[in-house]
């Protein structure tokens, strides 16, 4: 098991190393020279360009270039933006809080109601009519959502908040946007798992020992069935990075998608390639919990 | 960890589409093509402003109303699907061509290469393709080929790795073992032998994949890094409807709904041309 735990390990540390290179390749790539690519849309001067020569190692061999930007993310030092004239890090550490409880109270909300639907709508009209609902939210565009649920909910009844990030009644709404679509595909995965559990011999045993249909469903079957949805756990990462970006622009909330989209508009790219990173490091945690979480939903991992 | 996830499920589950369904989408799918093809014959000027008209709800003369200009939103919305529909075909032609010729060389060559490829297609395709767009939008910049470019890019990864899958079966097929003893060259063998019986899926897949590029261009011109203003992009007009949200539902919601209405068409008829192709396989 030390060695499965190690190679996971090593293989996320692979991804990391893969990101940070892109993101240092995609900054060579950039039109101009590198320091008007860091630069932005920032004030250049000679001054700021010979401290971005210093901070970056310009005056020194490519190969060194590179490695000790490796080595400066590695530390955590994501450098600094010339536009706004702080350390990344601080900018990022400042913005996490807002998008990492939305990200959160969306996954936890999306997960909450994919279980919820999969185990109730069993019966076969309920399951089409809940299966279709699933298929128009998954191909509805998440800005799409937060609009109607914001044109209804706060401008109609005045429920919730219309902008900004004040206190909780603010996050109601863009966690329901950004979970909904994750409901919609785990719903649907979830089901799929469940009926494939209870066609097993073991359902049949269990029906046999006189367990009620839902004892079956929740204790033997769901088991099983949360198997394929914690493979896509990576999958919901990805959402929940990629959709915050949206659904903080619709609900005009701050956070880390705000900074980005205005560093992609600025051409601040020190912090683009670092959300990059930042972001890449958040999938890896992700999917090494999606990995530990096998191990606790199935025991028979444990023992191999 | 696991690095090889599979594509969001949605697209292998087996959803039974009822008839109705069906027809809609196809109904939808083909005045989005007539909307594409020819949208002065059915919607007037999009850019007309008529200042005495300006956010007026939904009504026999303007169907979805009017937005902050005076402009007739179902005009826009006509006219639009040209912008939003042609950036999702151009990306995904993009997406289908690179991810043919990548998935190719990584299924036909050997070890060392087919292995870095893969392990690339399988990070990209795991990592958010919102956030790969705006990665190759900062470094481009903003505008309409910026964001057809970024999105092609973004999702090539899916398209290589299954034409890479197929290619590893095809390439072990007797036909091309008998194509190689007649002595074909190796253009000829991957040309007329290889790809021609690799080409089988991707049609399908592409009809679905074109619902998600259209999605991630809605979403992408929607934070204003497509089309710009006064053009009837569809996630440019929900992006300037949004500020008027408390007095006009209509100028930014009925876009919205285009997009969607869409979306879910391709992937209604994707899904089931997927299902009857892989049971006529079976």
């Amino acid at each position: 098991m030390i060695t499965a735990i190690a190679r996971r390990v090593a293989s996320g540390a692979i991804v990391l190393w893969a990101a940070a290179t892109a993101a240092y390749l995609a900054l060579l790539a950039a039109p101009g020279d590198i320091v008007d690519a860091i630069i932005g849309d920032g004030a250049d001067t000679p001054q700021i360009r010979s401290q971005i020569i210093a901070e970056w190692n310009l005056d020194r061999p490519a190969i060194v270039q590179y490695l000790d930007y490796l080595l400066r993310a590695a530390q955590g030092d994501l450098g600094r933006s010339y536009l706004l004239q702080r350390p990344v890090r601080d900018v990022i550490g400042e913005q996490i809080l807002p998008t990492l409880k939305l990200a959160v109270a969306a996954a936890v909300f999306g997960v909450v109601l994919a279980l919820i639907l999969a185990v109730t709508t069993r019966h076969r009209w309920v399951r089409r009519v809940s299966s279709t609902a699933e298929l128009i939210i998954v191909s509805t565009p998440p800005f799409l959502i937060g609009i109607v649920l914001l044109s209804v909910f706060s401008f109609r009844f005045g429920l919730f908040p219309v902008s900004g990030d004040r206190g909780w009644a603010g996050l109601v709404l863009p966690a329901i946007t950004l979970g909904l679509p994750i409901a919609g595909v785990l719903a649907q995965v979830l089901r799929d798992g469940l009926d494939r559990a209870l066609d097993e011999p073991f359902a049949v045993t269990a029906r046999a020992r006189g367990l009620r249909e839902r004892a079956v469903l929740v204790r033997h079957a769901l088991r099983h069935a949360l198997m394929p949805a914690v493979t896509l756990l990576g999958w919901l990462s990805g959402v929940l990075i990629g959709g915050v970006v949206i659904i903080e622009q619709v609900f005009g909330r701050p956070g880390l998608g705000q900074v980005t989209l205005q560093a992609v508009g600025n051409g601040d790219m020190p912090v683009v390639l670092a959300v990059v990173v930042f972001a890449a490091a958040a999938f890896v945690l992700i999917n090494t919990a999606a990995d530990l979480a096998y191990l606790l939903i199935d025991p028979r991992l444990r023992r191999s | 960890m696991s690095l090889a996830l599979p594509r969001p499920a949605t697209r292998r589950l087996s959803l039974r589409i009822p008839r109705p369904g069906l027809a809609l989408a196809g109904i939808v799918l083909g005045l989005a093509a007539a909307a594409v093809l020819w949208p002065s014959a059915f919607a007037g000027d999009p850019l007309a402003a008529d200042p005495l008209r300006v956010l007026e709800g939904p009504s026999a003369a303007h169907w979805f109303g009017t937005d902050q200009l005076g402009r007739d939103v179902l005009d826009r919305v006509v006219h639009g699907a040209r912008h939003s529909l042609s950036i999702g075909v151009a990306a995904t032609l993009i997406a289908v061509g690179a991810g043919l010729l990548l998935g190719l060389l990584a299924g036909l060559t050997h070890r060392f290469a087919d292995e870095a490829l893969s392990r690339t297609f399988d990070a990209l395709s795991a990592f958010p393709l919102v956030l790969l767009a705006l990665l190759f939008i900062a470094i481009a910049g903003t505008g309409t080929t910026s964001l057809i470019v970024a999105i092609g890019i973004a999702t090539t990864p899916h398209y290589a790795r299954v034409v890479r899958a197929q290619t590893l079966v095809v390439r072990r097929a007797p036909y091309v073992t008998h194509a190689v003893a007649f002595g074909a060259s190796r253009t000829r063998l991957v040309l007329r032998h290889v790809l021609p019986n690799v080409l089988g899926p991707i049609p399908v897949l592409a009809m679905i994949g074109l619902g998600e590029a259209i999605l991630i261009a809605a979403g992408l011109s929607f934070l204003g890094l497509g089309p710009q203003p006064p053009s009837p992009e569809w996630g440019a007009m929900l992006s300037e409807g949004r500020g008027y949200l408390h007095i006009a539902w209509w100028a930014s919601v009925l876009p919205g709904c285009a997009v969607t209405a869409t979306v879910i068409s391709l992937t209604v008829i994707g899904r089931h041309l997927q299902n009857r192709f892989e049971g006529r396989i079976q």
